[in-house]
């Protein structure tokens, strides 16, 4: 701590490269802050996957449902403690524009499959008492303006009703989740109203897919073969995954974005490795005879290695630690840059940790060729430089 | 004045040689800069071209009122004719130049991974070849009708797993067999597999119905007329848009995903690169500060010398430019891969596209970060006090 004084004294000497290697080492990790968060939000919150989930689809393809008859089959199975359904409804707000996740699910058995999303109970009483009922995610009631009690249309662009009308529905409940990353965008609404319209159609008794909560996680990949067996050479084959590898297998689908936002990252984090060692190098390079002087004053080598290590780690950190912070600041206020298509764009506490961790090397490895030769300077020869 | 410019600019760039490391320490980090630039918005460029290239504004996509992509749009066969007999559709000897057509996913791994990616399959009719000029089979041949051959695009057979001519892929119950590969100039149609409709419609319950019409105008300003025809018609509700347009909207979310956060990074390594720049140059300033104070004592006005350093930053940071337009174009021009289109959930397989255009602005980027990154420490240059710099060391 006593050399904190000396370490500012040789910072503050050329006060305009200080300044402008402690803001590129800023961007940088501003930077990186939100390259991470970009690379949650495409990840669509694989980390938040709950591992007690499966998911049972189609075979052919996920667009092709499944008979509502299989709900029933499920159930029986051991090892499975909860089944729910759902359809993808696809619907919009008014234009095209304002899309947002919106399925018809089964009231009763979906939200207690997904305990992550909070609703307060007369909410939940109020949502099963009507038919025409449905729950919106807190996100998609701020977008939209909408309230408890509000009758909201939402154009069809799978299930047309007979009469070509928009589907209308009571907003009886506004979930939230104390779950960072969790989705809030989605809105529920039940699928006996949706099957009741829509009966006499090829849609009629058929769901869009089955979300089982198995218990023991353990067991799933044999339960999921016995599942996929029990209806495979029928008509409609099944295709069982946990719900990890089928978010996981979703995100692979709009391609390696994580690799991207790693190369960018690491392109960034070089560009800044490059300027910063370029300015220590230069800064000691100035210094040679003051260095000499110290050591003339009976500092030893490994104290000047020491005090030009600091002063790299000092210069990495207070630039490092302010981008960390702006870009954590900037992604929980502001959120998802795009307006609403990555609802999980937030910056993980463990991708913080990782960029604390590249601070301090970054510190280290600027400071370690200066800091070297600083060390092995010989004070007669150094003297006599200029 | 000119000539003064010409020397000190000159004696300028002579020393760069000095001051090597540092100089390639900006240039490299302009060049970090166009690469991560041209990457991520050739990636939008591709996806862009592969959407829009099918543009034949003579072809016209027919679907049910209310939607905006094939995939959730359902067309019954009654509808279809009654469509294919509206005014306005060009003919040949077949009747009028159309094709019913549905369009499903399938579940179909990628060379590169196991698991499962949205494959889309398309089911046309008779009509297909000729509603779309630019699709030609390259390999094999068309598919017969009322059979479960199918053809493959280009791009579809690149980038999924064994589907070259003589695969035989099964989905759920049913086994196809590839006859043929196709090509489209490139565009999205490139990326699906297509088969008879007549054949998938029972394979997926689809009795007699389709997605959407596909039809040929008889004359390249005849769409307003057949959209009236068609919108006028009480028995119909359906929807007309011209090709182009249609795939066009089809990109819109990821395009506007890949440009914010493209255009975000790319700022943010700007300023990041500006920053460096400033520091290289205010230490190639610092460097020189006795030889800038004798130029000035031997009567060099400050003019030149502000010149001078700017001269050498945008030189620099146009080299550096230049360096990182190579290596982004050598890197990913052409780079094939595929994404999923967000509005229908289906495959879309395109090449990174680095267009002159694209490396034009980013030169034109570089450029800017050089003179933006020079102009303090130039004004500082030509602002030092002669008597106090020639004493400095």
């Amino acid at each position: 701590m006593k050399y904190l004084p000396i370490v500012w004294r040789n910072l503050m000497r050329r006060k305009v490269r200080t300044i402008f290697t402690l803001l590129s080492i800023f961007v940088a990790f501003l930077l990186f802050g939100y390259l991470m968060a970009v690379r949650s939000a495409f990840n669509m919150g694989i980390d938040l996957a709950g591992a007690d989930r499966m998911m049972v689809l189609n075979k052919i393809s996920i667009i092709m449902p499944l008979p509502y008859s299989y709900g029933e089959r499920l159930k029986t199975l051991d090892g499975v403690k909860q089944v729910t359904y759902a359809n993808w409804f696809g619907g919009y707000y008014q234009e095209t524009k304002n899309q947002f996740p919106n399925m018809a699910v089964d009231a009763a058995t979906w939200m207690a499959m997904y305990p992550e999303f909070t609703l307060p109970e007369d909410q939940q009483k109020a949502w099963m008492a009507d038919r025409e009922g449905a729950i919106v995610g807190s996100v998609t009631a701020k977008r939209f303006g909408w309230k408890i009690g509000d009758r909201v249309p939402l154009q069809a662009t799978i299930f047309s009703r007979p009469d070509r009308r928009a589907w209308e529905f009571n907003i009886r409940g506004i979930y939230d989740s104390p779950v960072k990353g969790t989705d809030k965008t989605q809105l529920f609404f039940h699928w006996e109203f949706l099957n009741e319209v829509i009966k006499d159609t090829r849609f009629g008794n058929q769901v869009g897919w089955y979300v089982i909560k198995v218990n023991d996680p353990e067991q799933s990949v044999a339960l999921a073969k016995k599942i996929d067996t029990m209806f495979a050479n029928s008509p409609t084959e099944t295709k069982t995954d946990s719900e990890k590898n089928f978010i996981a297998g979703w995100a692979k689908q709009i391609g390696n974005i994580s690799l991207i936002t790693q190369f960018i990252a690491a392109a960034a984090l070089f560009m800044m490795l490059l300027v910063t060692a370029n300015a220590m190098a230069q800064s000691i390079r100035e210094r040679t005879s003051e260095l000499a002087v110290l050591k003339t004053l009976g500092f030893g080598d490994g104290k000047v290695l020491g005090l030009v290590l600091l002063e790299s780690c000092v210069l990495a950190v207070v630039g490092g630690a302010a981008g960390l912070g702006l870009a954590w600041v900037l992604v929980t206020a502001i959120g998802d840059p795009t307006g609403s298509f990555l609802p999980q764009f937030i910056l993980p506490p463990r991708d913080l940790v990782i960029g604390m961790i590249m601070v301090v090397a970054l510190g280290f490895a600027t400071g370690a060729v200066p800091a070297l030769q600083a060390s092995r300077l010989r004070i007669v020869d150094a003297l006599r430089r200029n | 004045m000119l000539s003064q410019i010409v020397t000190v600019t000159g004696v300028n760039l002579r020393s760069i040689r000095e001051r090597l490391g540092s100089s390639i320490v900006a240039m490299v980090g302009i060049a970090g800069v166009v690469v991560v630039f041209l990457g991520v918005l050739s990636i939008a460029e591709g996806f862009k071209a592969a959407m829009a290239t099918v543009g034949d504004p003579q072809t016209v996509i027919v679907m049910r009122a209310g939607s905006d992509t094939e995939m959730t749009s359902g067309v019954s066969g009654d509808t279809a004719r009654l469509i294919m007999d509206t005014p306005g559709i060009a003919r040949n000897e077949r009747g009028p130049i159309a094709s019913p057509e549905l369009f499903v996913i399938v579940g179909h791994p990628t060379k590169k991974d196991p698991s499962d990616a949205n494959v889309p399959l398309r089911g046309v009719s008779p009509g297909a070849l000729d509603v779309r000029p630019q699709v030609k089979i390259v390999e094999g041949r068309m598919f017969t009708q009322g059979t479960n051959e199918i053809v493959v695009g280009r791009a579809a057979s690149q980038q999924f797993a064994n589907l070259s001519v003589g695969s035989a892929p099964k989905w759920g119950q049913n086994n196809w067999q590839v006859v043929g590969i196709f090509e489209a100039k490139g565009s999205a149609a490139e990326s699906e597999i297509w088969c008879d409709a007549r054949v998938l419609q029972p394979a997926y319950q689809r009795g007699n119905s389709y997605q959407s019409v596909y039809v040929r105008l008889a004359d390249s300003d005849g769409f307003q007329a057949f959209k009236d025809a068609l919108t006028s018609n009480p028995q119909l509700s359906v929807t007309a848009i011209r090709e182009p347009d249609y795939f066009a909207a089809q990109s819109d979310v990821l395009n506007q995903i890949i440009r914010t956060i493209g255009f975000l990074i790319a700022g943010l390594m700007g300023i990041g690169a500006i920053f460096g720049a400033v520091n290289t140059m205010y230490n190639a300033v610092a460097s020189r500060t006795r030889e800038i104070a004798t130029l000035r004592a031997l009567g060099f006005g400050s003019m030149p010398v502000v010149f001078s350093v700017l001269a050498e930053a945008v030189l620099l940071s146009t080299l550096g430019g230049l360096f990182g337009g190579l290596v982004a174009w050598a890197a990913f021009d052409g780079y094939q891969t595929s994404t999923m289109n967000f509005q229908s959930f289906s495959q879309v397989a395109f090449a990174f596209a680095v267009t002159p255009k694209l490396l034009g602005t980013a030169i034109v980027y570089a450029i800017f970060m050089g003179l933006a990154g020079g102009m303090l420490p130039a004004i500082r240059a030509a602002r030092l006090p002669v008597v106090t710099a020639l004493r400095e060391l």
